[in-house]
């Protein structure tokens, strides 16, 4: 579904500042492949989410979705094939806009944008309908502004809004990170219900190893722009977190211990 | 006095269509427009020298509404496409459009003076409906001595304005002007959900200028002149129109935004030309009447507010010490 091949990419190159963000990254996703990325902040993972996006192009390499190159296709094109939701709340959805509004404009994802109303009737059942899946009673506040809600109930109509046009791709960017526990719990039980239900391709950044081992079929540790460690199947259902640094302290044994609090 | 306001009304409502056409720049888009001042005077040009070499008003209007379009797009271009910053692609073009006026008029000022409008067309067709005795038996009921030539520019001026407003506000709600909205709110968001932003922008733009080019065109077919200074100032109009409005008649929805700047471009003309009739105030202090009157719609409902929540809070805290009282 998703191919990365030999993915480079170097930040300012030739000055004092000079930072290889990615370096031959080659990366794999079968259909329906649910990975979780972990990694130290700089490790490149942000960097890795923007190149699939389209943010950046690559200095080399290129990037594959369901068998057609795309790595200079730019995002607003390539977005009808991903879904993305972002780790600020606010970032996601249009604040000034109602929830009907929102998820009209999520719609439209994939079709051509044209002159006739974003919200008709059937849609607005449609929507109201959809929503009544995340139990937030968001149904009923579909003329609601979305800036009037609270961090984790944008952060699950964004999820929606990812998700509901059935992307080739779902990317998420530690999307739980910027909320309270009880919340976050939710929203990564919302995550597994929709990425199940349609069995969706799916890459998630986290810094929480718990959530990293928890979810998903596969896991990938990045360090300096690098995959470090792959893991799929029965062996990531067994993996502890101590297993977790254990691995990482023998691959990068000389940075462990500054490394230990920020993973940890 | 009576005859000063009328006029004011009338063009007031002329100037509402600019008003639209900057809220939907500024506030829709936020993105700050200064094309306006050239735009405007594109679109009183282009009409004037069209109408004085014998092309029919209607159409001569059109040409103006296409020119403006293309001034826009042009500002949205330098803006999306050459990456310059907001307000300097509006400044550069506003310049440009200058010497691109004179060019188009030939000459600074261009009369209109005998010639064929859009206004004196309707006349005939207005004259035969009769409604200009019947309203102005009305006002001399209520004691006016002197009373307007015609009611057929203010009611014709209405027409269009609201169709102008019921089409913006359809288009703000298919799926297109939602972009155009999302494009204002949250680029990163709708870049996400597959939508250029860079063409919304360029369209929108255009789309805005277009409107402030019929207002021009309009507003010189109304004075019977167009000029190249006319423009001069007419984005900060713009903005007291659309900051007053929503001031005075609220935002909450587009519906109410759109009519609410409409409003606020005729309630401005009515306090300018009150405040020219004051004694000590001369013409030229006009500037600062509309920079005065700006400061005081932005200012006012923010202290109001600031009142009602201290009141509201004061009765709170009076309705908590009483209830301490009561149960001690």
């Amino acid at each position: 579904m998703l191919n990365l091949s030999n993915i480079s990419i170097t930040f300012n190159e030739g000055t004092p500042d000079e930072k290889k963000a990615l370096q031959r990254i080659n990366l794999e996703l079968k259909q329906g492949e649910f990975v979780t990325v972990i990694g130290s902040n700089g490790a490149g993972k942000s960097t890795l989410m923007n190149v699939i996006s389209g943010n950046l192009a690559p200095d080399v390499g290129d990037v594959s979705i369901a068998n057609n190159k795309v790595t200079f296709l730019p995002e607003y094109k390539r977005s009808t094939m991903i879904g993305r939701v972002f780790q600020d709340p606010m970032a996601g959805t249009a604040p000034s806009m109602t929830i009907e509004e929102n998820l009209a404009m999520a719609y439209s994802r994939n079709k051509k944008r044209k002159l006739k109303l974003g919200v008709s009737k059937k849609r607005k059942e449609y929507f109201r309908e959809y929503l009544t899946t995340l139990n937030l009673g968001l149904e009923d506040r579909l003329n609601a502004k979305v800036g009037l809600l609270s961090g984790g109930e944008r952060q699950a109509l964004s999820l929606l809004m990812a998700t509901f046009t059935e992307p080739n791709i779902l990317l998420l960017d530690e999307h739980t990170a910027a909320l309270d526990p009880s919340r976050a719990e939710l929203i990564t039980k919302i995550t597994q219900d929709v990425v199940q239900k349609f069995g969706l391709t799916t890459l998630m950044v986290t810094h929480n190893m718990q959530q990293a081992l928890d979810l998903g079929n596969r896991l990938i540790m990045m360090d300096k722009g690098q995959i470090i460690l792959d893991i799929n199947g029965d062996k990531k259902q067994q993996l502890t977190i101590e297993d977790l640094l254990q691995e990482f302290k023998r691959i990068r044994g000389e940075q462990f211990e500054s490394d230990r609090a920020v993973l940890g | 006095m009576l005859l000063s306001l009328f006029g004011a009304i009338e063009s007031g409502i002329i100037y509402g269509i600019m008003a639209l056409g900057v809220y939907l720049t500024f506030r829709v888009l936020d993105f700050p427009d200064l094309t306006v001042d050239g735009s405007f005077v594109t679109g009183a040009g282009v009409a004037a020298i069209s109408i004085v070499n014998g092309v029919s008003p209607i159409v001569a209007t059109m040409l103006a509404i296409i020119a403006g379009f293309i001034a826009g797009c042009i500002t949205g271009l330098l803006h999306t496409k050459g990456k310059i910053n907001a307000l300097l692609s509006g400044i550069l073009m506003m310049i440009a459009l200058y010497s691109i006026n004179l060019r188009i008029m030939a000459s600074p000022t261009v009369s209109l003076l005998g010639e064929s409008t859009i206004f004196r067309q309707l006349q005939p067709l207005w004259s035969a409906v009769g409604l200009d005795s019947f309203f102005n038996g009305i006002l001399q009921l209520f004691g006016a001595d002197r009373v307007p030539s015609t009611w057929v520019i203010v009611f014709f001026m209405i027409v269009v304005v609201l169709i102008i407003k019921f089409l913006t506000d359809y288009f703000l709600k298919t799926e297109v002007g939602l972009a155009l909205r999302a494009t204002g709110d949250n680029k990163r968001m709708i870049r996400s959900f597959s939508a250029n932003t860079d063409n919304l922008i360029i369209v929108g733009v255009g789309i805005s200028n277009a409107m402030v080019a019929l207002s021009g065109a309009l507003i010189a077919q109304h004075g019977g002149f167009a000029d190249v200074q006319m423009g001069i100032g007419m984005i900060v109009i713009g903005l007291a129109s659309v900051i007053i409005g929503e001031a005075l008649f609220g935002k909450k929805t587009i519906a109410i935004a759109t009519i609410a700047v409409i409003g606020g471009a005729v309630i401005y003309r009515i306090v300018v030309t009150l405040a020219l009739r004051v004694d000590f105030l001369e013409t030229g202090d006009m500037k600062l009447i509309t920079a005065v009157l700006v400061i005081v719609a932005l200012v006012a409902p923010k202290i109001m507010n600031a009142r009602k929540e201290q009141k509201r809070r004061l009765r709170k805290r009076a309705e908590l010490s009483t209830q301490i009282e009561e149960a001690s």
